[in-house]
Order: structure tokens, then C-alpha cells, then sequence
């Protein structure tokens, strides 16, 4: 036992580095490939059908060819056309580009699903594309954007597992490491409670966004009104 | 840097061939059905299990889909060191998936309406029988697309058996590129084997959605 601890104290800090590397590519991943997602998801919805085709044909190519086929083209094909990237922004940019693909069918969708009225009511006001986006269309369709977005979010995750082969020391790489200091069962059993924590965390936290985004909208009671309402004596609270 | 259109066709092309029937397509569709199969059975545990059991499931089959595919391959990797590279992903890609799909499964059985559970009670059919002809067939019918889905999703993760050193497409592709130093050619056409075979099947389900809808 004793030894066990010493061990397991001796791998902490490897541990630590590992998780902060995968958080870092996780995050940044997720950044790319929001604004990837929002770029393309609004494209999608274009009035030019050569945008249109251009967004489909963009889509499908990072959706059908494998996140790993594209972070090894990255990482191998690019520094023989002459662009040098380390390894973190490889990283960042393929699990940014393959997730922004998917994420931009799930702003697509979310867009069309915004009630019709809601966009004819717009034009009415004679609203500048900007201004209804953002004050009616966008913040209805980030409510359900969000739901979509958190399971996106766990594969990326898991997809940066992937690190190792772009020659970063990821939480995967490290806990392959900590095999043959601690025992099998124990590194591995260490590393995917590790890897459960992080995207238990990024789904509730995507969860409590989803949350706020529908009080925004009204669709669920804020705590004020639920106070209002229980002091008005209606309802029960 | 160029574009060797011998090579790519003489040399790389045969391999990643191979790779992809003897590996890629081999693992995708025995584990699609493993996991196919052991969706369903958590699915219908869900319903039949007492709470505490089921609250146990439902948390294992968390850790499992939260939890990445390559750290899940070298576990059972090393773990039983009886087993070929092969069956270990096998194994995995099944359980895996499977938590993706006992998901489906769950939402097509959510679906069917209470009156089909009543009724069944009604005519007093036995659970198997419930489960057997009047629940099932008609979930599976919205579930099916889904599956297709999960499916083509694990199609495309076939390349993290590279962890622990299966020879799929991808891996294939990286040693010709390792030998020869020329990574062009082997990635670009294993990335467009992957598309050329996921694109045409998406769409195939996008269409069984659209007819099996009621």
C-alpha cells in the first residue's frame, strides 16, 4: 500500500502535465471549431447556391474523411509544402476543423428550426441582417444549439486522445507512461476517471448554458418569477 | 513536393486497399452488430432493471462513452495480453459504440406510445412476447437510421486501432509515408477511401430516414 502511494505520488505531476495538455487542445479545439461551426452553419442558410455548394461540399469532406487521416495530413503533408506548425496548433486546428464541420450541421439545423415567424417578423421590422440576428434569430436558436453542441464537445475530447501521435505528452500518452511505474489497472483506471471528470465538467457546464440561454428566452421560470409566483400564493413551491 | 501519380496508384493504392477489406471493413461491420446487439440489450435493461441497477448501468455506460476510445483499447490491450490486437478492438469498438446506440434504442422504445405497453397488458402477452412482437418491431423502425449512423461514426474511428498497432488503413498509410517519406499520396488516398465509402452510405440513411418516418 505504502508503496502504491509512493508511487502514485511520484506520478502526480506527469499526470497533472498530461491533463493540462489535453485541456489546452480540448479547449482550443473547441474554440476553432465553434467559429468554424458559426461560420459555416450561417453560410449554409446563404441565398447564393455557389456558397451553398461550396459550405455542402466543405462539410462532407471533413465529415467523411477521418479526424485522424486529417491530423496526420496536417502534421506530415504540410511541413513538405513548406508551413511549419508545432505541434499544438496541428492539434488545435484538425480537432477544430472536423468538429467545426459538425458543428455547423447542428447551427444549420438549430437556424431552421427558429419558428418561421420569427424570421418573416424580422423582415417586417425591416431589420438589418446583423440586428436580427443577433436580438431575435441567434439567441433562440443558441438554446438549441447548446444540447447538440455538448455531445460535439465529449467527442472532441476524446478525440484529442490522438495527441500522442503529433508528439504530444497528452493525459492517453501519459497514462501509457504511468503503465510501467504503477500497474496497468491502476494508470489506466487513473486516467479514464480523469478523462470522465473533464467532459463530466464540459457537460454541465454546456448544461447550465442551455439552462440560462431558455430563461433568457422565457422558456423556463427564473427564480424571481418562481419567488413572485410563491409569494403571490399560486402554485407550489 | 509532388504528386506521384505511379506511386500513388502502383504502390499505395493496393495496400490501403487491403488494409481497408481485411481490417477497416472487417472490424466496422463485426463490431456494428456487437454493438448493435449489446445496445439492445442495455436499452431493454434500462426498462426491465429495479432502479439501483439501472442507476448502475446508466453510470457505466457514461464512463464508457466519456471516457476515449484509444485509452479503452490499450486497457484491454495489456490487460489480457491472451488476445490478439485485433480482438481486443473487436471488443471495444463493440462495448463502445454499443452505449452510443443503447441511446437510440432508448429514444425508439420512449416512442412507442403507453398504449402499446397497456394494450399488451390488456391481452395478458408475456414480457418476452410484449418485448417480441409489439414493441420492438415498431422501435427499431425509428431506431434503425441511427444505428446506420453509429455505424458510419465508428467507421471513421477505425484509425485509432493505430494505438495499439493494428494494421488498419491509416497505420498502413503512415508506414508507407515512414519508408518512403512521401506522406502525400498515402493520406490523401486513405482520406478519400473513407469519404467515397461514408458519404455514399450517410446519404443511403439519410434516405431510410426519411422513409421509414411515419
Amino acid at each position: 500500500m505504502r508503496d502504491f502511494i509512493d508511487s502514485f505520488i511520484a506520478a502526480a505531476p506527469q499526470l497533472w502535465d498530461g491533463t493540462v495538455v489535453t485541456i489546452i487542445l480540448s479547449l482550443g479545439g473547441a474554440a476553432v471549431a465553434l467559429v468554424v461551426a458559426t461560420v459555416l452553419g450561417l453560410a449554409a442558410n446563404s441565398r447564393f447556391i455557389i456558397v451553398r455548394t461550396l459550405v455542402r461540399i466543405i462539410v462532407e469532406f471533413f465529415r467523411g474523411t477521418s479526424l485522424v487521416v486529417q491530423m496526420f495530413f496536417l502534421f506530415y503533408v504540410l511541413p513538405q509544402m513548406g508551413v511549419e506548425w508545432d505541434s499544438y496548433t496541428t492539434g488545435i486546428v484538425a480537432l477544430g476543423l472536423n468538429y467545426g464541420a459538425y458543428g455547423s450541421e447542428v447551427v444549420r439545423g438549430s437556424l431552421n428550426a427558429v419558428p418561421k415567424g420569427q424570421w418573416e417578423t424580422t423582415t417586417a421590422l425591416s431589420m438589418s441582417w446583423p440586428l436580427k440576428m443577433r436580438r431575435v434569430i441567434w439567441p433562440q436558436a443558441w438554446a438549441l444549439m447548446l444540447p447538440g453542441f455538448n455531445n460535439l464537445l465529449i467527442m472532441l475530447i476524446k478525440g484529442s486522445a490522438l495527441a500522442g501521435f503529433i508528439l504530444l505528452q497528452d493525459l492517453t500518452f501519459v497514462t501509457d507512461q504511468l503503465r510501467r511505474t504503477l500497474d496497468t489497472f491502476t494508470a489506466f483506471g487513473l486516467g479514464m476517471v480523469i478523462y470522465f471528470l473533464i467532459s463530466l465538467a464540459c457537460s454541465y457546464t454546456l448544461r447550465w448554458m442551455e439552462t440560462r440561454a431558455q430563461r433568457r428566452l422565457g422558456l423556463k421560470e427564473t427564480k424571481v418569477a418562481r419567488t413572485d409566483k410563491a409569494l403571490a400564493g399560486g402554485g407550489t413551491v | 513536393m509532388s504528386w506521384d501519380w505511379e506511386f500513388a496508384i502502383q504502390t499505395v493504392l493496393p495496400q490501403l486497399l487491403e488494409a481497408f477489406f481485411k481490417v477497416t471493413l472487417v472490424v466496422t461491420v463485426v463490431s456494428s452488430i456487437g454493438a448493435a446487439i449489446l445496445g439492445l440489450i442495455w436499452a431493454i435493461g434500462f426498462r426491465s432493471l429495479p432502479y439501483v441497477p439501472m442507476k448502475v448501468l446508466t453510470w457505466v455506460l457514461d464512463f464508457i462513452r466519456m471516457t476515449p476510445l484509444p485509452v479503452q483499447l490499450l486497457f484491454l490491450y495489456y490487460t489480457f495480453s491472451n488476445l490478439s490486437p485485433m480482438q481486443v478492438g473487436l471488443i471495444v469498438f463493440s462495448i463502445h459504440y454499443s452505449t452510443y446506440m443503447a441511446e437510440s434504442y432508448r429514444a425508439g422504445i420512449e416512442s412507442i406510445p403507453k398504449g402499446q405497453w397497456e394494450g399488451s397488458t390488456a391481452l395478458s402477452l408475456p414480457v418476452t412476447r410484449t418485448w417480441r412482437a409489439v414493441i420492438l418491431p415498431q422501435a427499431l423502425r425509428a431506431t434503425l437510421p441511427s444505428l446506420g449512423n453509429w455505424a458510419i461514426a465508428m467507421f471513421k474511428d477505425t484509425p485509432f486501432l493505430i494505438f495499439i498497432s493494428v494494421l488498419e488503413m491509416v497505420t498502413v498509410a503512415r508506414n508507407i509515408g515512414g519508408t518512403t517519406f512521401s506522406y502525400v499520396e498515402p493520406f490523401t488516398i486513405a482520406g478519400l477511401i473513407f469519404l467515397a465509402a461514408s458519404y455514399p452510405t450517410a446519404i443511403l440513411m439519410r434516405r431510410l430516414e426519411k422513409r421509414l418516418a411515419y
